[in-house]
């Protein structure tokens, strides 16, 4: 039976079962996002001192749904459909099991519903990271297992049907740089999970009575195997897709694909240790432990980014001067396509993951540095412009190239489309370095009063952390109008948008069922062939020239920024 | 002698590339690593703290 | 547009790195070891490393030890506080509890002192300001630390984890004196 499709346009096979999970996975975590943001307008207008929208109750009942809701549910949700995408759809392959699969993502449905219904109830707003002692209700801890579980199934799903593509032979070679991108992540994921299952089943017991005692200490080392690693998974999945827009847009090929694999087995080695950057100033913990893992082993994995925030760009160039833009430094950058959403979201995603992300966290993350930024407003600065506008901007490109291949619907409102990636990515930036500012004035994270109403001890800000304050919320609200935006354009176009497939009717494109059964008439797509070779061409200067610039640009940034920080430090309390 | 030619190739593939190539193997890396030195040394960092005097 | 096709060369990893990659990375593991560097350095000709001594407690244990402190060197209240005035170079308390860090202390500068802190219920954090130093205090550790307040004046400790409702509430102070 033949059970593939070929999309005419992107010329990706898609194989019927693997298709719906792509689908329903997306989907689910575009409606968390949706929560998500909406509860991040009522998390900015409360920090926005002067509006001060909610009580206090709400606001942290708000904080704990929408860090939950947009870091773990938006955001591995959405992994999962590009965990199936790798490897199904990039290898050709059938999805394996895909029973299983559907009983992970429904799992994973369940645990986040629970777990919602517990944080709105309202007796469990004890933020993401539910800090032993501080107790949620017991559904709390058990829907976030259900999720983990659920997420674990199907990354065994994808694990399998990378077995069954080897054994069927639907490629020659060595699997796709993004599928390996893929593993890389699905790697990270097994970890995340199962250091999230090794305390939060105790926790749950514990909170079911019996369990007497958590180790707080205990718990927040190991609770950060599963919160800072689940970031990495991030990581690895969106730099993945960074390699597969360069391909697909520019036509480009790894500079290297010895030095871009490698640059991702760095990560597989090494990048999970900095779950320590959570632990830098916690009571007990040795000196040694502390630097080994927080520098991850020797900041290896940091070379690794560093690596791919230069194969990437420098790709693009390389492919975009051998199209004839070879004027200047720069030419190849500035003919890109910067009103087609899918690069400009990913443009701006690897500017602002790598000066803002990437440096602000290896600076936090120092040993010693991180005692004048734990806890501040400074960190969740840090973490929007990794996760949000590097991640979530990058899931949104992808999902404007995914809206016609996946769903096949034409964009709705491509003008919207179009702006959507710089009102997001602008508000956002906005709110990034406006809170970095206030939280390097000492402001405070997870916190509802700047004025400390009601203390019996006053303390008051400068005037200027106040400032700073507003105008970050200013760039947030921008940033939710961007969220908005992109809503619109996602939800819109899988109910109104053009269908590019006679049968991409509402259900089609939004859920389980597949497109009408004409269209897949495959029985097994081609072997996927290894990449054409190119003639050896001998350079004798740079082959990306411009993208060298940009790169020793992040460099000089990082250093001086790095060495501001131990001056700050200087200036401190001797403590020792 | 193009078969000869072939298996020369195949054979040397080198240990790095082979090791990139084997999903399973690098799961177990991946997750042994952070296990041993943040989860288990993490563990014992802990259970070494004294108990106050 | 080999990034999502298998790679060109059966055998890619022989295919040799072109120079603008390989001085790149020479560059980035340079500036990586440098970073690995200065945490060890730090520790050397820095003066601001945070201590591990830290010790198994309960908050009874701890409790305990603040009371006795205050006991001894008590000199003052504020806001229902009491402010304690422990001898230079002596082991000083604070604990943190819904919502106050307690007692108020009062140091002098460039002396330095034992401090411990520790948490009664709750995580919290221990927010030095406006110098912005700032701890995890968690319940059951006992954490010490050597310090030396090097500028006079009102330090206040806001509390920086949350801990419930009131956590905004939370605002402790240490005075330092000439
Ligand atoms: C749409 C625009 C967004 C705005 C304006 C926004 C704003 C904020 C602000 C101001 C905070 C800090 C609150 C505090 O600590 O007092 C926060 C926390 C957080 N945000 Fe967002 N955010 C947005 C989107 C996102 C997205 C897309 C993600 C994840 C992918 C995310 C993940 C988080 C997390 C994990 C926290 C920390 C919660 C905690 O401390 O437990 N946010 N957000
Ligand atoms: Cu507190
Ligand atoms: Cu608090």
């Amino acid at each position: 039976m033949a059970e593939f499709r070929v999309c005419p346009d992107s010329g990706f096979y898609f194989h019927k079962s693997a298709e719906s999970l792509m689908k329903v996975n997306a989907v689910v975590g575009i409606v968390a996002l949706l929560v998500a943001g909406l509860l991040a307008l009522g998390v900015v207008l409360t920090r926005w001192q002067e509006v001060h929208w909610l009580p206090a109750d709400t606001f942290y009942m708000v904080l704990t749904a929408h860090g939950i809701n947009a870091l773990i549910f938006w955001i591995i949700f959405f992994e999962m459909a590009v965990l199936h995408f790798a490897s199904s759809t990039l290898l050709r392959c059938r999805i394996a099991t895909p029973k299983w699969a559907w009983a992970g993502f429904f799992l994973m449905l369940i645990g986040a519903v629970m777990n919602n219904v517990a944080v709105f109830s309202g007796a469990s707003s004890v933020m993401m990271t539910s800090y032993v002692p501080m107790q949620a209700e017991p559904h709390f801890y058990l829907g976030i297992i259900l999720f983990a579980v659920g997420a674990l199934i199907q990354v065994f799903v994808f694990f399998g049907t990378l077995v069954v593509a080897q054994q069927e032979k639907t490629y020659d070679g060595s699997v796709p740089l993004v599928t390996f991108g893929a593993i890389t992540a699905a790697i990270i994921a097994v970890f995340t999970i199962a250091s999230g299952a090794i305390i939060l089943i105790p926790t749950f017991l514990w909170s079911i009575g019996y369990v007497s005692h958590i180790d707080a200490e205990m718990y927040r080392v190991i609770w950060w195997g599963l919160g800072h690693s689940s970031q990495q998974i991030n990581v690895a999945a969106h730099i993945s897709i960074w390699y597969l827009v360069a391909g697909v847009l520019f036509g480009a090929r790894p500079m290297s694909e010895k030095v871009s694999r490698f640059a991702f087995l760095l990560y597989i080695f090494f990048l999970q240790l900095a779950s320590a950057h959570h632990i830098l100033v916690d009571p007990g913990i040795s000196t040694e432990w502390k630097i080994f893992n927080t520098s991850y082993a020797m900041y290896l994995a940091v070379l690794a980014s560093m690596i791919h925030g230069l194969t990437i760009p420098g790709a693009i160039e390389v492919a975009q001067r051998g199209k004839g833009y070879t004027k200047g430094l720069f030419e190849w950058l500035r003919k890109a396509p910067w009103g087609n959403p899918v690069w400009s979201g990913v443009a701006i995603s690897v500017v602002t993951f790598g000066f803002i992300g990437g440096i602000t966290g290896v600076v936090m993350g120092t040993e010693q540095i991180n005692l004048i930024i734990h806890n501040t407003i400074y960190v969740p600065a840090h973490f929007h412009a990794t996760v949000v506008t590097g991640t979530t901007l990058t899931f949104m490109a992808i999902t404007y190239l995914l809206i016609p291949v996946l769903f096949r619907r034409q964009l709705f409102l491509p003008w919207v489309a179009k702006m959507q990636p710089y009102v997001f990515g602008g508000g956002m930036t906005i709110l990034i370095l406006f809170m970095l500012g206030a939280g390097t004035m000492g402001v405070s994270r997870r916190h509802w009063d700047m004025d400390f109403a009601g203390a019996a001890m006053a303390f008051e800000y400068p005037a200027i952390a106040y400032t700073l304050m507003a105008v970050g919320a200013i760039g947030g609200v921008l940033g939710v109008v961007g969220g908005g935006m992109f809503l619109a354009v996602a939800v819109g176009s899988l109910l109104f948008g053009k269908k590019l497939e006679p049968s991409a009717g509402i259900l089609e494109s939004f859920a389980g069922k597949p497109l009408a059964a004409s269209v897949y008439n495959i029985d097994k797509p081609e072997v996927l062939a290894m990449a054409p070779k190119l003639k050896e061409e001998h350079h004798k200067g740079f082959e990306a020239p411009g993208t060298f610039i940009l790169a020793m640009l992040l460099l000089v940034t990082f250093v001086v920024y790095y060495f501001i920080n131990w001056k700050y430090l200087a200036s401190v309390w001797p403590l020792g | 002698m193009s078969d000869q030619k072939n298996n020369d190739e195949e054979e040397r593939i080198s240990g790095w590339q082979s090791l990139i190539d084997n999903p399973f193997l690098l799961l177990f890396i991946g997750v042994a690593m952070p296990t041993v030195f943040y989860i288990v040394w993490g563990i014992m960092e802990i259970v070494n703290v004294p108990v106050a005097p | 547009m080999t990034s999502f096709m298998p790679p060109a060369d059966r055998n890619w990893w022989k295919v040799p790195v072109g120079r603008q990659e390989l001085i790149w990375i020479a560059i980035a593991l340079v500036w990586c070891i440098i970073m690995f560097l200065m945490m060890p350095l730090w520790h050397v000709y820095g003066k601001q490393n945070l201590s591990t001594e830290a010790y198994q407690t309960t908050p009874a244990k701890f409790g305990a030890k603040v009371e006795e402190m205050i006991g001894k060197y008590k000199v003052g209240e504020e806001a229902g506080l009491p402010i304690v005035a422990p001898p230079v170079g002596s082991d000083v308390y604070m604990l943190g509890r819904l919502w106050q860090w307690y007692p108020i202390l009062k140091l002098k500068k460039n002396k330095e002192y034992r401090l411990h802190l520790s948490s009664m219920d709750w995580q919290h954090g221990w927010s030095l300001q406006p110098d912005n130093i700032n701890l995890q205090i968690v319940p059951g550790y006992d954490m010490v630390l050597k310090i030396t307040p090097d500028k006079s004046g009102e330090y206040s400790v806001i509390c920086n984890e949350y801990c419930g409702i009131g956590h905004h509430t939370m605002v402790g102070k240490i005075y330092v004196e000439e």
